[in-house]
C-alpha cells in the first residue's frame, strides 16, 4: 500500500500554473527526488505538502490520512530548507531540541535524544555552538539533526545541498545516504541537480512547466528518456533530425543518409534520434559521415564536437590510449542500435 | 541572507590577502583618502569642534544680570542645576517623558513592522510609505496638528464629547499626555525602521521552520521572531529616547512655556533670560547624557548579540 | 508568506489613523473659508493660501528657506562627493574616525547645535547673517548626504575604474566619465535628502535666525508660540505638499525605501 499519495494536485497563481494536475505514490522509506528546472514546480509541491501554501486542487494523503486537513505545525513532517533556516539567536543543541520541546518531551530524554542526533550527523561536540560560528556543512548537518529528531513520518529536503561547495556536497551525499539507509526514513527531496538526484535517490521524478515529464529509477530515466526534454536535462545528450519510414516487415530512421531500425509503433514522418555522447564510437565501416570541429581533453576523456549532414553531435571518449581522429578530420561515427531512442516529432 | 554572507566572506578574504602582503611594499598613493576627505575635515573642524569648545567653555562662565557674562572660570553654572529643585523637575520630567515615549513607541513600533513584513507589494511598500514618510515632514506642521486636534474645542474633545465618553474636555494642551502623544507620533517612525531593519535580516524561512517542528504560531512569534528583533528594537529604542530627551519644536508647542523641559529651559535661557552660561551648560549636560546613552548603549547591545548576529 | 490575522489588521489600520490624522487635519483646515480655524464644512477655499503671499514676511522666510536649502545642500554635496570616494575605496588609518566624526552631527541634539552655533557666530561676527545659516546647515545636513553618496560608491564595482584606467583614462577622466555618471543617483537623492532636512529644520535654526534673516518653519514656530489660527495651517499645508512632492522626486530617483532603509548603510 502506498505511503504518500498525492493526487492531481494543482497549484495555480492567477492564470500561471505552478503544478498542473500531479500525481505521484511514494512507498514507505522511499527516497523520491524531484528534479527539474527552476520553476518546473518542484518546490510548490513541496510547500503544498510542508503546508505553507494551499493546493488550488488535489488531495495528498499520508498513511491514509488526509494531510491537507491539518495545519502545518500538526504535520509531524520534517523539513530541511534551502537557508537551513537555523534559529540564530540558539545554541546547535537548542535549535535540535525545539521541536521535542514543542511536543513536550521530558528534558532528560530530550538532551539524550539530542545528543543521538547530532552524534548521527558527526556534530556531537558542537552542540553549544551557535549557527553563525558553524562552516555551511555544520549547518546543514544541525539543520538535518533538528529535522530528524523528531522522527518525522516524511522528510522533505528542499534543495538542502545547493549552498555547499562541490566537495562538501559530494560528503553530504554519501552521508545522507547513510543516514536515510540506517533510520529508513521516507524521504522527498527537491534538487535541480540531476547528479545529486541519480546519487540519491531510489525513485526521480523529472517535472518540467509544472508537469510530470517521467517517474522512474534514475538508472532508467537515463537509459530510457521518455521525452527529450528528459534525455537533455538528465545529463548531456545528442539529438539528431530524422525520418521514420515503413522498411519491408519493420521500419526505420534515416538519419544522414543511415538507417536504424526503430519499433514498429512509430508513424511515419519526422523523427527524433537520441543517443548519449558517451554511446557514439568512431567507426571504420558504415556510419555517419562527420567531419571534426573540435576537441578537448577533458582529463579522464576527450570531448569532440562532430558536423554531421544531420546536425551536431557531441562524442565522449575515454583517455585510455586508444587512436582517436584529430581535427579537422574526416570521420566516420556510429552506435549500437540498442543505445539510441527515437521519438516522434521535430526538434 | 546568502548573498550577504557571500559579500562578507569575499570581504574578508580580499582583507586577508591585504594583510598577508609584504609589509615594506610601498603604498601607491597613501595620500589620496586623506586629500579627498581634507576639506570636509577642515570644515568640520572649525564648525563642529569649535563652536562646541567654545561652548563647552561659556558653561564655565558666569552670568550677572546687569553684567552680562564675565569671563571667569567656575563651574557655579552645573552646581546650581545639580542643586536646585527647580532644574531638577525639569530634569526629571524630560527623563519621564523620554522613557514613556520610547515604552509607546516600541509598544506600538515593532508589531507595526512586522505586519508591514507580512503584508504583500504593493500593499506593503504603500504602507511602508505612509509610515516612514512623515519622518520627512516638518516636526512644527506635524505638531500643529496635534495642537489643531488637542484644543478644547479640537477634534478629539468635540468626538469624544459627541460620542458621550466625555462630559468635559480633556485638557492635552501644556500637559505631559498631549507632550508624549505628539512626541510618540514624531519619533515613532524610527522604531519601525529599526525593527524593519532587523527583521530584513531574518530568513523568511526560521518562521515555517518553527512550524513544522509543531510550534504553535505565538509560539514562533515568542521564541523565534522575538528574541532576533530584540537587538533592533533596543537600538531603536536608544534613537527614540535621545531625540526624546532633547526635543525641542513639540514641547515647546505642546507644552508651552508652563511646561518646560530641558531643550526649552535651555532656550529660554539663551532667548529670554539671557544667562548664557547658564543655558551653555545645560546643553553641554544634554550632550554628554546624548552620548553617554548612545554609545554606551549601543555597546552594551553589541556585546550581548555579538555572538547570535555578527 | 503567512497572511496578517483581522487583529493585525485593525491594529495596523489605527497605527496608520494615528500616523495620518494630525497630518491630514492640517491639509483640510488650511482650505476653510472661515476666519478662525476650523473645518471647512461651508465649503473650500484658498483663501489662506493667499493670505500667505499677502504676508510678506512668511514669503520672504519661504523664499529664504528656498535659497538656504539648495545652497547648503549643494555645498554639502561637493564636500560629500570627494569624502565618501575616500572612505569607499581607500583602505586607511583613522579612516573609521573620520566616518564617525562626518556622521557625528546626527548625535549631537540640535538645540546643542543652535546654541554652540549662536556663541561662535556672534563671536566671530557672524550672528544673524545668511552666511552663519548656510555654514550651520551643510554641517547638518552633511551626514545625510554623506551616507547615500557612500552607498552609492560602496556599492560600485571597483573594477569598472580599473577597466577605464587600463584604456588609458587619467584619474581625473576616470572620475568625470565613469565614476561620477555611475554615483550620479546617490548624489542626487543625497542632494534632495539634504534638502529636505535643511528646509524642515527648526530647533537649531531658532537659534541663529534673526528676524531679517529666517527660514520657514522657524517663522512658522515663532508665529504658533503667539497664536494657531487658518494661516499657520496653510503654511503647514504648503510645507507638508512640497515635502510630499519632493519624496516623489526622491522615489523617482533613489526609491524611498531604499532611502529610508537604507540598504546600503555598510
Amino acid at each position: 500500500m502506498p505511503y504518500l499519495v498525492l493526487d492531481r494536485l494543482t497549484k495555480r497563481f492567477g492564470p500561471w500554473v505552478a503544478v498542473d494536475n500531479m500525481s505521484l505514490t511514494v512507498e514507505k522509506g522511499e527516497l523520491v527526488s524531484l528534479l527539474g528546472p527552476s520553476g518546473c514546480g518542484k518546490t510548490t509541491t513541496l510547500q503544498m505538502i510542508a503546508g505553507f501554501l494551499d493546493p488550488s486542487a488535489g488531495r495528498v494523503t499520508l498513511d491514509g490520512a488526509d494531510l491537507l486537513a491539518r495545519k502545518p505545525n500538526e504535520r509531524g513532517l520534517g523539513i530541511v530548507f534551502q537557508s537551513y533556516a537555523l534559529f540564530p539567536h540558539m545554541t546547535a543543541a537548542e535549535n535540535v531540541a525545539f521541536g521535542l520541546e514543542m511536543r513536550g518531551i521530558p528534558r532528560a530524554d530530550r538532551d539524550r535524544m539530542v545528543r543521538d542526533a547530532l552524534q548521527l550527523v558527526g556534530l556531537g561536540a558542537f552542540g553549544d555552538r551557535y549557527p553563525r560560528r558553524m562552516s555551511g556543512g555544520q549547518q546543514q548537518r544541525v539543520a538535518l539533526a533538528r529535522a530528524m529528531v523528531i522522527k518525522p513520518s516524511l522528510l522533505l529536503l528542499d534543495e538542502p545541498l545547493s549552498n555547499l561547495d562541490a566537495k562538501m556536497r559530494e560528503e553530504m551525499q554519501i552521508e545522507l545516504r547513510r543516514i536515510q539507509r540506517s533510520v529508513g526514513t521516507t524521504m522527498i527531496l527537491v534538487t535541480h541537480d540531476q547528479a545529486e538526484a541519480m546519487a540519491l535517490s531510489d525513485r526521480v521524478v523529472i517535472m518540467n512547466k509544472g508537469r510530470v515529464e517521467q517517474v522512474a529509477a534514475p538508472q532508467d530515466a537515463y537509459d530510457n528518456p521518455a521525452s527529450a526534454f528528459v534525455a537533455n536535462f538528465l545529463g548531456r545528450t545528442n539529438l539528431l533530425q530524422g525520418t521514420v519510414r515503413r522498411d519491408g516487415a519493420g521500419r526505420r530512421i534515416d538519419v544522414a543518409g543511415t538507417a536504424w531500425p526503430v519499433a514498429a509503433e512509430l508513424p511515419d514522418g519526422p523523427g527524433l534520434l537520441t543517443v548519449r555522447p558517451e554511446k557514439v564510437r568512431f567507426v571504420d565501416g558504415a556510419g555517419v559521415p562527420g567531419l571534426v570541429r573540435a576537441r578537448v581533453f577533458q582529463g579522464t576523456q576527450w570531448l569532440f564536437e562532430i558536423r554531421t549532414e544531420a546536425g551536431d553531435l557531441t562524442v565522449i571518449r575515454q583517455h585510455d590510449g586508444q587512436t582517436l581522429p584529430a581535427e579537422n578530420e574526416p570521420v566516420m561515427v556510429g552506435w549500437r542500435a540498442e543505445d539510441m531512442r527515437v521519438m516522434a516529432g521535430e526538434a | 541572507m546568502t548573498a550577504v554572507d557571500a559579500h562578507k566572506s569575499m570581504m574578508e578574504s580580499s582583507d586577508a590577502a591585504s594583510k598577508s602582503a609584504p609589509p615594506d611594499r610601498p603604498e601607491r598613493r597613501p595620500l589620496a583618502p586623506y586629500l579627498l576627505s581634507l576639506p570636509a575635515l577642515a570644515l568640520f573642524a572649525v564648525l563642529l569642534l569649535v563652536p562646541l569648545v567654545m561652548t563647552g567653555l561659556l558653561s564655565l562662565n558666569s552670568f550677572g544680570f546687569y553684567t552680562g557674562i564675565e569671563d571667569v572660570w567656575q563651574l557655579g553654572n552645573y552646581i546650581d542645576i545639580v542643586t536646585d529643585d527647580y532644574f531638577h523637575e525639569i530634569f526629571l520630567r524630560t527623563f519621564r517623558i523620554a522613557v514613556v515615549v520610547t515604552l509607546l513607541c516600541a509598544v506600538l513600533g515593532a508589531p507595526e513592522a512586522y505586519i508591514l513584513r507580512r503584508m504583500r507589494s504593493p500593499w506593503r511598500g504603500l504602507c511602508l510609505l505612509v509610515v516612514l514618510g512623515p519622518l520627512l515632514i516638518s516636526v512644527v506642521s506635524r505638531t500643529l496638528g496635534w495642537a489643531l486636534l488637542f484644543g478644547s474645542t479640537g477634534i478629539i474633545n468635540t468626538a469624544l464629547m459627541a460620542v458621550g465618553l466625555i462630559a468635559t474636555p480633556i485638557e492635552f494642551m501644556y500637559t505631559e499626555t498631549g507632550v508624549i502623544i505628539a512626541l510618540t507620533h514624531v519619533l515613532v517612525p524610527f522604531m519601525v525602521l529599526s525593527v524593519w531593519a532587523s527583521l530584513q535580516r531574518l530568513d523568511p524561512q526560521v518562521e515555517n521552520a518553527a512550524l513544522s517542528l509543531g510550534a504553535k504560531p505565538f509560539t514562533v512569534l515568542r521564541r523565534v521572531v522575538l528574541p532576533q528583533v530584540v537587538p533592533g528594537i533596543l537600538s531603536g529604542s536608544i534613537i527614540v529616547f535621545a531625540l526624546a530627551a532633547s526635543a525641542f519644536a513639540t514641547p515647546a508647542i505642546i507644552g508651552g512655556r508652563r511646561l518646560k523641559v530641558a531643550a526649552t529651559l535651555a532656550y529660554d535661557e539663551f532667548l529670554n533670560t539671557l544667562n548664557w552660561p547658564l543655558g551653555a551648560a545645560i546643553a553641554i549636560l544634554l550632550l554628554l547624557a546624548n552620548i553617554v546613552i548612545i554609545v554606551g548603549c549601543n555597546r552594551l547591545v553589541e556585546r550581548r548579540y555579538k555572538q547570535v548576529f555578527e | 508568506m503567512n497572511r496578517n490575522g483581522p487583529v493585525a489588521l485593525v491594529f495596523h489600520m489605527l497605527f496608520l489613523a494615528f500616523l495620518l490624522a494630525p497630518i491630514l487635519v492640517v491639509c483640510v483646515v488650511a482650505f476653510t473659508s472661515q476666519g478662525y480655524l476650523s473645518l471647512p464644512t461651508e465649503g473650500l477655499s484658498l483663501r489662506w493660501f493667499k493670505a500667505i503671499g499677502d504676508n510678506p514676511e512668511f514669503a520672504r522666510a519661504f523664499r529664504d528657506s528656498l535659497l538656504l536649502g539648495a545652497v547648503s545642500s549643494t555645498i554639502a554635496v561637493a564636500f560629500s562627493v570627494p569624502a565618501a570616494l575616500a572612505i569607499a575605496r581607500h583602505q586607511f588609518r583613522g579612516r573609521e574616525a573620520i566616518t564617525a566624526l562626518f556622521l557625528s552631527p546626527l548625535m549631537v541634539p540640535h538645540i546643542v547645535l543652535g546654541i554652540a552655533f549662536l556663541r561662535f557666530f556672534t563671536q566671530i561676527g557672524l550672528g544673524g547673517t545668511f552666511a552663519g545659516l548656510v555654514l550651520s546647515h551643510v554641517v547638518i545636513i552633511l551626514p545625510f548626504a554623506l551616507r547615500l553618496i557612500l552607498a552609492a560608491s560602496t556599492g560600485m564595482d571597483r573594477s569598472i575604474e580599473n577597466a577605464a584606467a587600463s584604456l588609458g583614462a587619467t584619474s581625473w577622466t576616470t572620475f568625470r566619465r565613469v565614476t561620477l555618471p555611475l554615483i550620479l543617483p546617490g548624489v542626487a537623492s543625497g542632494w534632495v535628502l539634504a534638502f529636505i532636512n535643511s528646509f524642515d529644520e527648526v530647533t537649531m535654526t531658532v537659534f541663529i535666525a534673526s528676524p531679517e534673516t529666517t527660514t520657514l518653519p522657524v517663522r512658522l514656530f515663532l508665529y504658533i508660540q503667539d497664536n494657531i489660527d487658518p494661516l499657520v495651517a496653510a503654511v503647514s499645508a504648503s510645507l507638508i505638499f512640497m515635502t510630499v512632492a519632493a519624496m516623489l522626486v526622491l522615489d523617482r530617483l533613489y526609491g524611498l525605501e531604499r532611502l529610508l532603509v537604507g540598504r546600503g548603510q555598510e
